[in-house]
């Protein structure tokens, strides 16, 4: 099971010392173009000041800048304990020795993505279209696939590679432009003699410089794909049931909902790329295999296990994914039944976590609607949209008389009885309107407003 | 001069040989560690489902008192469940407190002011994502196990595996046909 990953590594160490080399040269080309042979020295300084420099930014605060950038929120578990449960059975499956934090963005697309160059701040994103649109099956499938990353150490990986491609890219930006416009270093070494062999050197760079950074992404992209298959490969694996990571990733290609947040950088990281809108971007430069061939090779799993989803590759593309040393220590596993429960979220429900992940109050008017006021609003209160009726905001009121609007929890227990079988609502001594539904039967309820407990009859 | 080569030649084959063996060895002590570790998971969640059991006992009675039997296998289930010693053991009692729960579950449909107690549904979600987690930490001990003894008995490794005592583990897996292939009750 862990050896898969280390025939993984070995792949992707032999990409990354190929761009730090790119680099590397690279910058030997530039301190040569602008100082002679001199300059070569300090042409791999400054590449490997460009490099430390966009990696010190990745890890001092990506997660927190990509995080911020889309709206994320954290969740702690009072808001969706069912989603918690289902991270942490992922958790539990994939043996990782830490409890990832989540996150959620409050987005009609639905998508998921992994962040975290260490533990402590490693965190899943999901989005509140994913939340409602995807049955519990599903979404174990997705936070599964997610767990995969985190545990294979993908995100790490990537962005290592998203830092090496951005500095190659930067030096050969500066080796092409200097070509362009900085003619006289050249005029002055052919002066000097010797013209020849820099000639020949100016020609090679410019070569280099326009196919290194071509190659790097190229190579890059390809690593990713494969680091794709491998976490659907895990996610099967952990959840023994491939089945509800083949039907997400449908639901989530065919949402055709455009993700608000994405970008070229961050698209990598997301369970299916976010920018092409039917998912179904192939080709070299893809960050992502097409989500057809991912579902296809799930479908085609006859057991749980890295070799069956392996056989179900090779029937697919006709070749491997699976390295040989991992297929050797593979345990045998079937799948499970599908465990048919629904959606753990409704689309209200999902909203009202995302404003309240956000600061919003929810208040209620005895007519039944129910307007969420941003945290900064100032004033004491609202005109409820329905009916028009004047409602305090209970925060700012509090705040404003400066006691504790609510009653001690201690208070006698009210009563109320029923009137008819429908929908009801009345109103607590503290001012709260409680609503019961028609399939209310227990004999109480716990008023929300000042938590004393009301006997209903 | 070529007898100081060939000492030479030797002490990197004794060297490299020496690595291999530390080698081979932290590989079936990180193994053995995951293992253990996987063991420890099955037990905080079997432990967690016990005391939930007690409370969950409490509330069905307040609705339900006359369901004695089912109530009484629960209690029964869940004192074997703790009492139990060793892998096999631990798998059987669990097995058969699993089967109580569903079937106390079950009763509960009948009684609609039951299922809208709130405690009665935060204890059934937490039981039944309790079990969820039961059986992931049962499938990754597993695998587990199923890795940790493969490496422990291929050649070479098992040489060394025989020199520092490390034993085959057992898998947690119920050996009863007829209950591994019970069919799922839904809620």
């Amino acid at each position: 099971m862990w050896e898969q990953i280390r025939a993984n590594q070995r792949r992707s160490a032999v990409l990354i010392v190929g761009m730090v080399g790119t680099l590397l040269l690279l910058g030997m080309l530039v301190g040569d173009t602008w100082a002679g042979p001199d300059g070569i020295v300090l042409g791999i300084g400054a590449a490997l000041i460009v490099c430390g420099v966009q990696l010190g930014i990745y890890i001092a605060g990506a997660e927190a800048l990509l995080l911020h950038g889309a709206f994320a929120k954290e969740l702690k578990r009072d808001d969706s304990p069912q989603l918690f449960d289902i991270v942490e059975e992922m958790q539990i499956a994939s043996g990782l020795p830490f409890l990832p934090r989540i996150h959620l963005i409050d987005d009609p697309a639905p998508n998921a993505f992994a962040v975290g160059s260490k533990p402590a701040n490693s965190a899943i994103c999901v989005t509140t279209g994913l939340l409602h649109r995807l049955n519990r099956d599903e979404l174990q499938g997705v936070i599964a696939h997610e767990m995969s990353h985190l545990k294979n150490r993908d995100v790490q990986f990537m962005t290592l590679a998203a830092v090496l491609l951005g500095s190659i890219v930067i030096l050969s930006e500066i080796i092409v432009r200097t070509m362009r416009f900085g003619s006289r270093s050249r005029d002055r070494s052919e002066s000097r003699g010797g013209g020849q062999a820099q000639a020949l050197i100016l020609v090679l760079a410019l070569v280099f410089a326009i196919l290194g950074p071509l190659m790097a992404q190229l190579l890059s992209f390809a690593c990713s794909r494969k680091r794709e298959y491998l976490a659907d490969a895990c996610g099967a694996q952990f959840t023994r049931y491939p089945a509800g990571l083949a039907a997400a990733l449908e639901k989530i290609s065919q949402a055709n909902v455009p993700v608000s947040f994405a970008g070229k950088a961050t698209a990598p990281l997301f369970i299916v790329n976010p920018l092409a809108a039917d998912g179904e971007s192939a080709g070299l430069f893809a960050t992502h295999p097409p989500t057809a061939a991912r579902i296809k090779v799930l479908r085609g799993m006859t057991g749980a296990s890295f070799a069956a989803y392996d056989a179900a590759y090779r029937q697919a593309t006709g070749r491997g994914i699976i390295g040989t040393e991992s297929l050797r220590a593979d345990a045998p596993a079937t799948i499970r039944p599908a465990a048919e429960t629904g959606p753990i979220t409704t689309r209200r429900e999902v909203r009202d976590t995302a404003y309240r992940a956000h600061d919003y109050v929810a208040v209620h008017c005895a007519c039944g609607a129910e307007t969420n006021v941003p945290a900064g609003h100032t004033a004491d209160g609202i005109t409820c949209f329905r009916c028009g009726t004047a409602l305090p905001i209970p925060a700012v009121a509090e705040a404003l008389a400066g006691t504790p609007a609510t009653a001690p929890a201690t208070a006698t227990p009210l009563a109320y009885t029923r009137t008819r079988p429908g929908w009801e609502s009345f109103r607590c001594a503290c001012g709260q309107t409680i609503q019961l539904s028609p399939s209310f039967a227990a004999p109480q309820v716990r008023c929300p407003g000042c938590d004393r407990i009301i006997q209903i009859s | 001069m070529p007898i100081v080569i060939a000492l030479v030649v030797l002490l990197v084959i004794a060297l490299g040989f020496v690595g291999w063996i530390a080698g081979a060895y932290n590989g079936l002590i990180r193994l053995r560690n995951q293992l253990e570790n996987a063991w420890a998971q099955i037990d905080v969640q079997l432990k967690r489902r016990c005391d939930l059991i007690p409370n969950l006992v409490e509330t069905v009675k307040g609705y339900a008192a006359h369901e004695r039997g089912t109530l009484e296998a629960v209690i029964q289930a869940r004192n074997m469940a703790v009492a139990a010693k060793g892998v096999a053991d631990r798998a059987q009692a669990d097995n058969v407190l699993s089967g109580a729960l569903k079937s106390l579950f079950a009763v509960a449909e009948a009684y609609p002011n039951l299922k809208a107690d709130q405690t009665f549904l935060a204890l059934q979600e937490e039981l039944t994502s309790t079990e969820n987690k039961v059986a992931f930490a049962r499938q990754f001990y597993n695998d587990s196990v199923m890795s940790y003894n493969t490496q422990i008995e291929i050649f070479p490794r098992n040489v060394i595996a025989g020199m520092f005592h490390f034993t085959r583990r057992e898998f947690f897996e119920v050996k009863d046909d007829a209950q591994r292939n019970a069919p799922p009750v839904k809620f």
